[in-house]
């Protein structure tokens, strides 16, 4: 591991402040704030990261779960991961996140992670974490390894012919169904990005992952006021029933009025190279009747587009039956 | 977790005091036994540097004399490159001077020689490193010393001492809760932290919340029966 300089600022600006001055906040960053650290740590032994100075945001006041004025939840990036797994509003109103919370890591990593952290969480692809290897997220024009290489957890959606690496969160999925937003705070000002817009595919540029510009900072996320009357589920399907990444998942909120779907959000895990939004999936449940025909419709809609490699095919068929059977969970849950 | 401001003052570091802190491991047999019996650890670094370097690359083999100890901050300041913090284990406070590369789990193994918690995977995979930080069981390999600052660590050795063992190391003997013992000490801090946690009342609540320590000796039937009799019993 490289050595860093280690500053603890006790402000958000002094934290902004701190970090401007990297030339980027993306991969290869050179200043890196540090919460919890279960991925920088991590990242950094395989010296996959190598920042020259870490920023200690622990002691920020940004720890707080709280109602927010128009009856939504305000989810400060600090607060930890099983703080926000059991915390009451969220166990009530947004179970789906509480669920796929759950789901992720271990009782003693979700101890340490954060909001904020989870959110900019690094794909496990083993190309990427080998620094042996070609890969164009870490290293940019050194090529893609996984393509043609071991890419049986990587990603069939959202692909590009420089990077197949999977968003590996749990949460992001969950946030995704919930159409959180992403508060951010920079040497610019604050904005309000939604989670959907708040990633980005791989393209040609598999190093950029999301819009965080040099200073950045996320302060918050925010969650819309929940509605009423819909049901929230997260189904996990992975190699062991714990300590696993996906390899699909599905987060579905979801409201049936009257014998029809009323509201829907559909967001898959462990397939996009982005915590994945499907509207093609949403287009075709809205409006319908929830019964088995329209959601393996909906399931078929969601992977029309899905790109397998050459030893992940089968999550096509894993991703639909997720989104089937989540969606028929869903309903029953009422 | 820390939730406190930087701790301003710059202190100088004093020597570790190892005697109120025994090098011994989670229910292991103590690492120096009073008959003169070579231990585990003392055989190996009696084996030291000419066993190493039979089995060395050359590179290796060139370095077998002693090694140096390492040197000691200067009193006048702080040896560049490393921070000054005051870290709390176990009820005591200890002024250290660190390399900001320092995990939690080196500075509690290398500097202040509570070899009790154990590395095991070094990327948060394996659990063997679990200690609590203010009371709240984490991998302490994924986390640097000098993120801890006024921060209230507690380790195996804080947990219960061989003429004064914690329940849970009780119940992890009466069940034979291991076999090599290297998971062992990872294994009791999640433990000890599953009787404060909202964990249900089956085996599979507590393999769940048990699932974040690995035992590749296999032995989690009987981690699962010394956790479970503990739980009863309080």
């Amino acid at each position: 591991m490289d050595t860093f300089t280690f500053t603890q600022p006790t402000t958000v600006d002094q934290a902004v402040q701190a970090a401007a001055k990297s030339a980027t906040a993306q991969q290869g960053a050179q200043i890196r704030f540090i919460a919890g650290g279960t991925t920088l740590v991590d990242l950094m032994k395989l010296n996959v990261e190598r920042p020259r100075e870490i920023v200690d945001i622990n002691i920020l006041p940004l720890d707080r779960v709280e109602p927010s004025p128009n009856g939504g939840l305000v989810v400060g990036a600090l607060a930890r991961n099983s703080d926000v797994a059991h915390h009451a509003t969220v166990f009530r109103d947004y179970p789906v996140l509480s669920q796929a919370l759950l789901s992720g890591a271990s009782p003693q990593l979700r101890n340490m992670a954060t909001t904020g952290g989870n959110l900019l969480q690094r794909t496990r692809c083993v190309y990427f974490r080998d620094t042996a290897h070609a890969c164009n997220k870490r290293e940019p024009g050194t090529g893609c390894s996984a393509i043609g290489g071991h890419n049986r957890m990587l990603a069939i959606l959202g692909t590009s012919k420089d990077c197949i690496a999977t968003n590996p969160s749990d949460q992001n999925v969950a946030l995704t169904a919930l159409e959180a937003t992403i508060q951010i705070q920079g040497s610019k000002g604050k904005r309000s990005v939604p989670i959907h817009d708040f990633y980005l595919v791989p393209g040609s540029t598999p190093n950029r992952e999301n819009l965080l510009e040099p200073g950045e900072i996320i302060t918050s996320v925010t969650l819309p006021p929940p509605i009423a009357g819909a049901n929230s589920i997260y189904l996990k399907l992975r190699d062991r029933a714990a300590y696993e990444f996906a390899l699909a998942s599905a987060a579905i909120v979801m409201k049936v009025s009257d014998g029809k779907i009323q509201h829907i959000r559909v967001a898959l895990g462990g397939v996009g190279t982005k915590p994945w939004r499907s509207f093609e999936a949403e287009k075709a449940l809205e409006g319908h009747s929830p019964d088995r025909a329209t959601f393996v419709k909906a399931a078929e809609a969601a992977l029309k587009d899905a790109k397998p490699a050459s030893e992940n095919a089968f999550k096509v068929e894993l991703s639909r039956r997720c989104i089937v059977r989540a969606l028929a969970m869903s309903t029953k849950s009422a | 977790m820390a939730k406190h401001p930087p701790d301003p003052e710059i202190e100088v570091p004093s020597a570790v005091d190892t005697e109120s802190y025994p090098d011994s491991a989670a229910v292991a047999p103590s690492e120096t036994p009073p008959n003169n019996r070579l231990s585990r650890r003392s055989f190996l670094s009696h084996l030291g540097a000419a066993g190493l370097a039979a089995a060395a690359p050359p590179v290796l083999a060139s370095t077998s004399t002693p090694v140096a100890p390492p040197p000691v901050a200067s009193e006048e300041g702080l040896t560049e490159g490393t921070i000054a913090i005051n870290l709390r284990v176990n009820g005591q406070s200890h002024a250290l001077q660190l390399d900001p590369r320092t995990t939690l789990l080196d500075c509690l193994r290398e500097n202040l020689a509570l070899s009790g918690t154990k590395k095991g995977c070094d990327h948060g995979q394996c659990g063997a490193c679990t200690v609590h930080v203010n009371g709240r069981r984490v991998n302490s390999c994924l986390s640097f010393a000098v993120m801890h600052r006024n921060d209230e660590i507690t380790t195996i050795e804080g947990i219960g001492q061989p003429d004064h063992l914690h329940p849970m190391q009780v119940a992890f003997i009466e069940h034979d809760g291991y076999q090599c013992g290297y998971c062992t000490s990872g294994q009791i801090m999640s433990a000890v932290a599953v009787l404060k946690e909202n964990v249900g009342p089956t085996d599979a609540d507590v393999k769940q919340a048990m699932y974040g320590n690995i035992c590749r000796c296999g032995a989690y039937s009987n981690i699962v029966a010394a956790v479970q009799q503990v739980r009863h019993s309080s």
